[in-house]
């Protein structure tokens, strides 16, 4: 996760990328694998199966097609649910934006696209380092690009194995566990660990809201609450 | 509506979801109050995705220490606030969930 040195060429940045992305493979493999025998199961052609995975490429939301697939769900409820499900990503496009205005449009179309969880998650540190900041790009493209290709190829793996992976393996929770592990050291003061808690606790509490909408509920609760006690630790609003 | 036209509609919508932000970049200015909540984005949109599969697994609360996935989930954390290592976090809260599964 150190991000390389300053005089590091886009190469270099890149391959760091893909060294920095690759904890976040141990949680996306199994959930590739998880995601193709549900796709199976749920009676979507094998092709489709796999072409979901580059046409939408989000793994929760194509956790929730197979399930809505499966129950004959109507059309237009799916794209909504996706939408719903997928709206995080704006908040990620958010925290990026800034960093990535300099660059051209093929760019930003092409780092939109690779924009996950797994590869924001993974490039977070070196994003918000300004050494080298010119060429930061190439290290989110490495990390995208990695999660992207494993991705595939775990979604083709699934499809083809079916269902002989067996649940008490429990390994999707590797995919928790990877975002325990960026989140924790993200807990450095009091606003942090509130936002953290709230979070927490409205995902919990907002549950059983239809489309998935918990997840969007408690990331936008959270960051409220830690921006309300950063103020409350600094009434005068001057800068730490 | 035919499966294909409904995934091409999902993932074209994912896609805008995820351009938006950074399409728009540079074209308007984004407020004070607004730039200060994006510092909290990565800890409250990924605590959105961890505290359910902890303390929800199947879907209903499960406060107890019969949860494994809950005790594990803890143990990983305080692996990863002392060593800040991704893959310690991971091996370790990988054999605690298994250990835990065998034992309860």
């Amino acid at each position: 996760m150190n991000p390389p040195s300053p005089a590091a060429s886009p190469g270099r940045e890149f391959a760091a990328g893909l060294v920095a992305v690759m904890p976040m493979l141990l949680g996306a493999v199994p959930f590739g694998l998880i995601y193709g025998a549900l796709a199976v199961k749920a009676g979507i052609p094998p092709l489709l199966a796999v072409a979901i995975s580059s046409i939408v490429f989000a793994g929760s939301a194509q956790f929730m097609i197979t399930k809505l697939v499966a129950a004959a769900t109507p059309g237009l409820l799916i794209v909504l649910s996706v939408g719903v499900i997928n709206l995080r990503h704006a908040l990620y496009s958010a925290a990026l934006a800034e960093k990535l205005a300099h660059l051209p449009l093929r760019w930003k179309i092409l780092l939109a696209y690779l924009l996950t969880d797994e590869a924001y998650a993974a490039a977070l540190r070196r994003m918000h380092s300004e050494a080298n900041a010119e060429r930061r790009h190439w290290f989110l493209f490495g990390c995208g690009f990695g999660l992207w290709s494993t991705w595939q190829i775990a979604c083709v793996a699934g499809v083809l194995l079916g269902g002989r992976i067996p649940a008490a393996w429990s390994l999707d929770f590797a995919g928790t566990l990877t975002f325990i592990a960026i989140v924790v050291p993200l807990l450095k003061d009091r606003a942090s660990t509130g936002a953290m808690l709230t979070a927490g606790c409205v995902s919990v509490a907002a549950f059983a809201l239809p489309h998935k909408l918990f997840i969007i509920a408690a990331a936008l609760a959270g960051m409220a609450a830690g921006v309300l006690l950063e103020r409350l630790a600094r009434p005068t609003g001057a800068d730490a | 509506m035919n499966l294909w036209l409904t995934i091409g509609l999902a993932g074209g919508l994912t896609f805008l979801i995820r351009y938006s932000f950074i399409g728009a970049a540079g074209r308007i200015g984004a407020p004070e109050w607004f730039r200060r909540m994006l510092r909290f984005v990565p800890i409250a949109a990924l605590t959105a995705l961890i505290w359910p599969d902890l303390l929800m697994p199947g879907g209903e609360l499960q406060l107890s220490l019969a949860n494994p996935r809950l005790l594990a989930g803890l143990l990983a954390a305080l692996v990863a606030w002392r060593t800040q290592n991704i893959f310690l976090t991971i091996g370790i809260g990988m054999l605690a969930l298994w250990g835990l599964q065998w034992c309860l």
